[in-house]
This record gives C-alpha cells, structure tokens and sequence, in this order.
C-alpha cells in the first residue's frame, strides 16, 4: 500500500474508568508495537498515539479510536493482548478489525447528543495545553482579557441564559453582576474579590464535573479566567472531592502549564490582570458542596454553613466578594465567548438554555457521561440514549438530583428535562445523576438508602434537620422490615415538610424530598410493606424468603459452595434443602442457580 | 509543645515539621497540613494533632473540631490493606451492600468495626467514587476493581490475602 504521509492518530479513552479497564496498558501496548521493529518509521507516517478523557461511554471501556486520514474506527473493550492485531490487520494491513468494532448502540448513544461541555472530551490529551489550544482553547479568555470589557462579558454570559449547573440554577451572569459591582469596604480597601470552582461533587452517583476536569481540565481554568476578569477576582480556588485524585492530579498539570504560557499568574497575556488559581482537596463532607460550607472548609473550619444573606457574592471567603459556580457552569463559558450568547441560547427551552451533562447509570443498557439539549424527553434519554432497560426487566422510573432530588415514574417518562418541569414534578435536574430504577428496585428502599445518606452527611447545625432525618429514616427502616404501622404514612408526610421547612441550608430543605416523590408516585408499594407485609420488588430482606424448588434441583452443589451461612445442605445430583433459620438472605444461591430452582418469595 | 515531642520520635518529629513549614501558619492551613500528616503517617495520632495545633498556635480543640468533622479523617492506625467499597447510589443499587457483607466476612473484620484485630485489612465505605458507570465499584488499595459481583469479590479477597502473605513472609 502506498504511504503517503497519511496521518494516523490513536486515543486511548484514560479516564477513571478507562484506566479501571486497563486503558494505560493498551496505551502502552500501542506505544511498544508502534515503536518495535520502526513501524512508524518504515510506514513514514505522521503517527500519533496518546490518552484522551472520558467520551461517555465508560461501560465499553477500553474505547480505542484509530483515525487514519480523518477516517475514524472506534473498538470497545480492548484489551492490552488485541493490541497487536489491530496494529498488524488494520494501521498495517488497511482494514479494520471489524468484530472488535463498536456497534449500532455505540452510534444511537451518540447520534441524540449535543456536545459542549464534553466536545473535547475524549478528543484531546488532557494532559497537553496544546491539544486544547489548538482546537482553538483558550482563545476566548484572550478575546475577553483583549478586546472586552467586563461588562461586555457579563452581558453575554446574561445574555446566553446559562443558568449555574450546581444544582439550584441561578443565572451566572446575574451572580457576577453583583460581584463585580461590590465595592471597597473602606476607602483603602484592595477590593479583593475571589472565584471559587466547586468540584465537591457529593451526590452520590453522579461523576459529570469528575470527568469534564480529567477529560478537559484546561476549559474549567478558561472559564474561571474570564470570570475573574468579569468579576475583578485576583484568586481562584478549586474545591475538589479529596476521592478524585486523577482529577486532582490532572488539574495541577493543567494549572502549571497554564502558567507556564502566562495564562494564570502575573499580569496574564500582558493584559495587567493578576490571577492564579489553588487547588483545595475537599475532605469527605457531603455538605461541604453547599456554598457557605465550602468557604468554612476553605478557611479551614468544620464545614457548616451559615445562614443567608450576605449571601457570597457580598461576603464570602474572608468576608470578600465571592462567586461560587459549578464545574460544568464554568466550562461552558469558553464556548458562550467563542461561539457567542446567541448560539448558546439557541440550544434548549424558553427558560433552560443550553444543554446539560447528565450521569446515565442504573439499570439501563447503555450507562455512561452523556450531554443532551435541556428539554429533551426523558424517553429519549433512558431508551434512544440509554437503549433501555438491562436484561429485559420492565422501566420502573428514573431518580434524579440524587439525596436532594425524585423520581420520575414510567407513565411520566415523556417530560421534558428542564429546571421547572422536573421541579414541578417533584424532581430537580440537580447537578445531573440520573439513575434507572427496574422491576426489581423497592421505592421504599430507595428513599430510606437516601434518608440514611442525608441523616449521616447533616453537619447537625439545626435541629430539624438533624434530627428529623434522623427520624425519617427510621420510619423508613422500619416500613422495609415490615414493621411500619398505619399512621406511618401521615408521619412522614408531616414530618418531611417540617424538615422541609425548618432547616437552614439546602441539605436539609432537601433530604426530604426522595420521601415525598415516592410517596407521590408509589405509595402503593409503602402500603403493601405496612399492610400485607410484602416488598412487591421483592427487595427488602426482612419481607422476603429464598427457597429451593425440589422438582428443579438438579442437585448440583453451586448453591451451597457460594451459600456464606452453610444454609444449604443435600447430596450430589439429589435436591438439595435451604435452611431458613439460618439463611441470611444474601440472594447469592439465586443467582447463581443455573436451573432456577431458587426462588425469592 | 516539650510533652509531645518526647514521644514523638526525632524522624517524626522532622516529617511533621517539613509538613507545617510547607503549608504556613493561616488559618486556611488547618486541613491540608491534617490531610498530609494522614498521608505520612496512615492515621492522626494524637501526638501529631497535638504538634501541629501547638506549632501554629491554635487551639488544639480546634484541630480536634475538624478532624472529627471530615469523614476523611481517621483518628486510629489503619490496616495495612485498604479495601474501599462504593456505597453511592448506583453502586448501591446494583447490589454493593451484598459485597460489603461478603468482604467484611472475609477478610475477617468484626461487626461494627472497620479493621481486622491483626490490623491486615480496614475495610472504608464511600459515598460515591465517581466511576457510576461501572458500578458496582471495589477499590483495593488504589486499583479500582469495576463491575463486581460476589464471584469476583471472592476471587480478588483471594488474590489479596495471597500477595499480602506473600509480602509478610519476605519481611521475615
Ligand atoms: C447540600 C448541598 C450540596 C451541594 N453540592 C454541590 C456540589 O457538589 N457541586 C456544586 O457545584 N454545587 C453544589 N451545591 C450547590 C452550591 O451551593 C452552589 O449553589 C453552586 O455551587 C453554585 O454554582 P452554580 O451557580 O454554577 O450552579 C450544593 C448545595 C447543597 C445545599
Ligand atoms: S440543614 Fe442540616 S446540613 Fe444544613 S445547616 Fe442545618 S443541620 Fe447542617
Ligand atoms: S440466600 Fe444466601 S444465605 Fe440464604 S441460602 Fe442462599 S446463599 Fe445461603
Ligand atoms: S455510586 Fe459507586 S461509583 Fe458512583
């Protein structure tokens, strides 16, 4: 075959869960054979192999791209030992291994998206300022810093409608506004003024802002950028989970190079602005991602928050002006300034511009990072997107916003995601996890997993929050033992509005909220736990009981060597027989039972 | 300050120093300098709280408050293996809490506690690890273990009571 000077690139998908994979080992199986014998020489080609973020598709990982002459072929669940014949049959030989190649999902995962965010995640080598500065980054922080003025960047950031991705979706625009218009205290007063990221991420089950810094860590530093130049911040903070140390690691790359080309530190690009960017390693408090909190932590306190107002852009870290914006908030900004406000607003609803990254995970096929317009139907996204429920079992609904958040039950599956329609349907978008719940899940279980998480993470400031989720959740432990009692119900109602209503942050106006959606949608399945003592999901231990079928026992042992209470008993090829004294109701021999003799009743 | 430094030893002592002098005295200071003292030392002992509180003149209560504040922080040695389980939402949902019970089973850690009496395993429960995708999540001693099931649980255990045999018989 002729060679003439075609370009090869290969990316290898190292996010966390492509390195979970084995992704540096098929990267560097690529290195070697590449290198070995002079292929690249012999070849003459401009080749190029490296490690890309996360492009969404963390279940297939390792997801290899070769690109020969802009002619892409994705592989899935690449291993280190398939490296070679992709080399030899396809970068060599010209035709791709084609049954190692993605599917039609991998392409109806994609085609319903609309990448932003995540437009150079998975394209670029995170770990290059290059990459992304040749794709045209950091370009919009050097149009702002040298041709704006702050108050032509905020308007467009109003403008464009983009509303914080944190969770509460106020308009950023508007928070910069007041920050940038706070003035000296005294009359020598520096005016010092801070932009804080928050990368705390504390939802449990949601990984967006985790993988937008490791796939793309330079366009959070971009937006902070402008932000400070909007707002007349000279330092910036990351607040980032202590758990995510790729991020963390990947940020303090980016945050050197940036320097190194003068675009953090003194007078950046010549311009006179002074601004320098800390990373800050959270320490495993869920509520240290409310903002007042995250500034007490910053500052070195136990993480509680405070009342407001002063709200933080009046007075924040060490009483100075403060903007406090969402990882996905701030990486949106390079593309408002590049591609300006109207094209942004353009994507998505009346009221909810642009799109949104959400955390597809559960029970669903295709689980992944996935970014879609606000106001797409939740349809689309579990079953175009997310190719519907894993191994046949039926949609039971879809929670969203996590510990603050609800569900969505299936006849509802047709809204629309955006701010105010999930809010009315007693949902949130929140910072975007969205996780599918099937046939087998128990709502009630889902609220009290919830009420425990809220109940261990409240810093107990006050009173109904401590102890009210407190409370709930043992109303809700004691419905899933088949303990609950009629009143029950009128219980946590009660309960949860006072909580609702008494406590002073997020946290707890929130923790409420997975009780009172499940209530609404499912209360039919708390009432079968109170009255006829059934979990009808068959989830709950305490209302479930295994046996095993005589008539199906084929007598084959695989139940009682994986049993880890040694209930099981019976001779080889004769049925065998389940203690259930002594079961502890792990579910393993049901599992595991090839012939379905086990049964969960 | 004279108390605590006779207990500590003089190697200590220096580690704890370099960590203070690299983090400065402001308030702000507090948790990262807690943060590197876990990472030399594998827990907050008592005598470099103290240490540290003294050397930047704070209260030690001070220190004590936000130790217990933060989930991060373990104020008793730690296993020599760490065995992390994800109890996020997802994880949870695709069955985490069966994996717990089967690790704290085997690597032979007693009710209600999180180490092993011979201080071989701790076993630490997360909110969330942010890999949702490949739940269920098991991290051993920093690998990240994805997709597990209570056959590849046992099978890492397995692997991971063979190496850390391995590694004590080679101190020998
Ligand atoms: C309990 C609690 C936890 C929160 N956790 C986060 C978080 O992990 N990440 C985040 O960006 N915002 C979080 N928020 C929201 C922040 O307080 C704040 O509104 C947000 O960071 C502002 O940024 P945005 O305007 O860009 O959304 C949390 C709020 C509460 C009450
Ligand atoms: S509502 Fe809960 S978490 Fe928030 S300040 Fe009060 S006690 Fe703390
Ligand atoms: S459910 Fe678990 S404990 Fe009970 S019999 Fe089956 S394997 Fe044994
Ligand atoms: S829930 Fe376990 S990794 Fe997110």
């Amino acid at each position: 075959m002729e060679n003439n000077g075609e370009k090869i690139e290969i990316k290898v998908c190292m996010g966390t869960g492509g390195i979970a994979a084995g992704g540096q080992e098929v990267l560097d199986a690529f290195k070697g054979l590449l290198g070995q014998a002079g292929i690249a020489a012999r070849l003459d080609k401009n080749c190029a192999s490296h490690k890309v973020g996360c492009r969404g598709f963390c279940s297939r990982d390792v997801l290899v791209d070769v690109i020969i002459d802009e002619r892409r072929t994705t592989y899935q669940y690449i291993k280190p030992d398939m490296v070679a014949r992709i080399v030899e049959e396809h970068i060599i030989g010209g035709s791709p291994v084609s049954e190692w190649e993605v599917q039609e999902d991998y392409h109806t995962f994609h085609d319903r998206q609309v990448k932003v965010v995540l437009s150079d995640c998975g394209e670029i080598d995170p770990e290059d300022i290059d990459a992304y500065i040749d794709g045209g980054g950091y370009g919009s922080a050097r149009k702002a810093l040298t041709t704006m003025t702050p108050e032509e960047i905020i308007e467009i950031v109003k403008k464009s409608g983009i509303r914080g991705r944190g969770g509460a979706g106020f308009p950023t625009g508007v928070k910069w506004e007041v920050a940038r218009k706070q003035p000296p205290k005294t009359s020598q007063d520096k005016n010092l003024k801070y932009i804080i990221c928050n990368a705390d991420e504390g939802d449990p089950g949601a990984f967006m802002d985790r993988a937008v810094i490791e796939g793309n860590p330079h366009a959070v530093l971009e937006g902070m950028l402008v932000a400070a130049y909007a707002v007349g911040a000279e330092e910036g903070y990351i607040y980032i989970r202590a758990e995510y140390g790729l991020a963390i690691e990947r940020l303090k790359i980016a945050i050197r190079q940036a320097r190194e080309r003068n675009l953090l530190g003194k007078n950046v690009l010549g311009t006179g602005l002074d601004f320098d960017v800390k990373v800050k390693a959270g320490a495993g408090a869920f509520v240290c991602g409310e903002e007042t909190a995250l500034i007490a932590s910053i500052e070195g306190q136990r993480g509680m928050p405070r009342a407001k107002p002063p709200f933080p852009v009046v007075s924040g870290l060490w009483g100075r002006p403060t903007v406090i914006n969402n990882v996905e908030t701030l990486a949106n900004i390079p593309y408002i300034i590049r591609r300006g406000a109207d094209w942004f607003a353009s994507l998505g609803t009346e009221r909810s511009k642009g799109t949104k990254v959400f955390a597809l995970t559960g029970k669903v096929r295709n689980t992944g990072l996935i970014e879609v317009p606000m106001g797409i139907s939740m349809r689309d996204i579990i079953f175009s997107i997310g190719g519907g429920i894993e191994g046949g079992k039926k949609f039971k609904a879809v929670q969203t916003g996590g510990p603050s958040g609800g569900c969505i039950p299936e006849h509802l599956i047709d809204a629309k995601v955006c701010y105010e329609n999930l809010v009315r349907l007693g949902a949130i978008v929140g910072s975007g996890s969205m996780i599918v719940l099937d046939e087998d899940d128990c709502m009630v279980h889902v609220a009290k997993y919830f009420l425990n998480f809220t109940q261990t993470e409240s810093c107990g400031k006050c009173v109904p929050c401590r102890v009210g989720t407190k409370r709930l959740y043992e109303i809700l432990d004691r419905i899933t033992r088949g303990e609950g009692r009629e009143s029950d119900l009128a219980l946590l109602e009660k309960l949860s509005k006072d909580v609702k209503s008494a406590s002073l942050c997020g946290l707890g106006q929130t923790a409420p909220n997975p009780v009172l959606s499940t209530l609404q949608y499912f209360r039919h399945e708390y009432e079968a736990h109170i009255f006829e003592k059934k979990c009808p999901a068959k989830a709950c231990k305490a209302l479930i009981t295994y046996r095993i079928r005589e008539e199906f026992c084929k007598g084959c042992g695989a139940c009682m060597r994986v049993c880890p209470a040694g209930a099981i008993s019976g001779r080889k090829k004769t049925p065998h027989t389940l203690n259930t004294a002594i079961c502890i109701k792990c579910g393993s021999c049901f599992d595991i039972c090839r012939f379905k003799a086990v049964t969960k009743e | 300050m004279q108390e605590t430094c006779k207990t500590l030893k003089a190697a200590d002592l220096e580690k704890l120093e370099e960590i203070c002098a690299r983090r400065g005295a402001d308030q702000g200071a507090v948790i990262p300098i807690l943060q590197d003292i876990q990472e030399v030392f594998g827990y907050l002992s008592e005598d470099a709280v103290n240490f540290a509180a003294d050397r930047l003149e704070m209260p030690r209560s001070h220190f004590y408050g936000v130790a217990t504040f933060y989930a991060q922080f373990h104020l008793r040695p730690r296993g020599r293996n760490v065995v992390t389980a994800c109890t996020g939402t997802t994880c949870h949902v695709k069955g985490s809490e069966n994996l717990i019970s089967i690790l704290g089973r085997e690597l032979g850690i007693p009710e209600g506690q999180d180490t092993s009496p011979d201080m071989n395993y701790t076993l630490e429960k997360i909110n969330c690890v942010g890999a949702c995708s490949i739940a269920p999540v098991i991290i051993i001693n920093n690998g990240v273990h994805s997709k597990m099931n209570a056959d590849k649980i046992t099978k890492e255990v397995i692997k991971l009571k063979g190496a850390d045999d391995g590694k004590q018989r080679g101190k020998d």
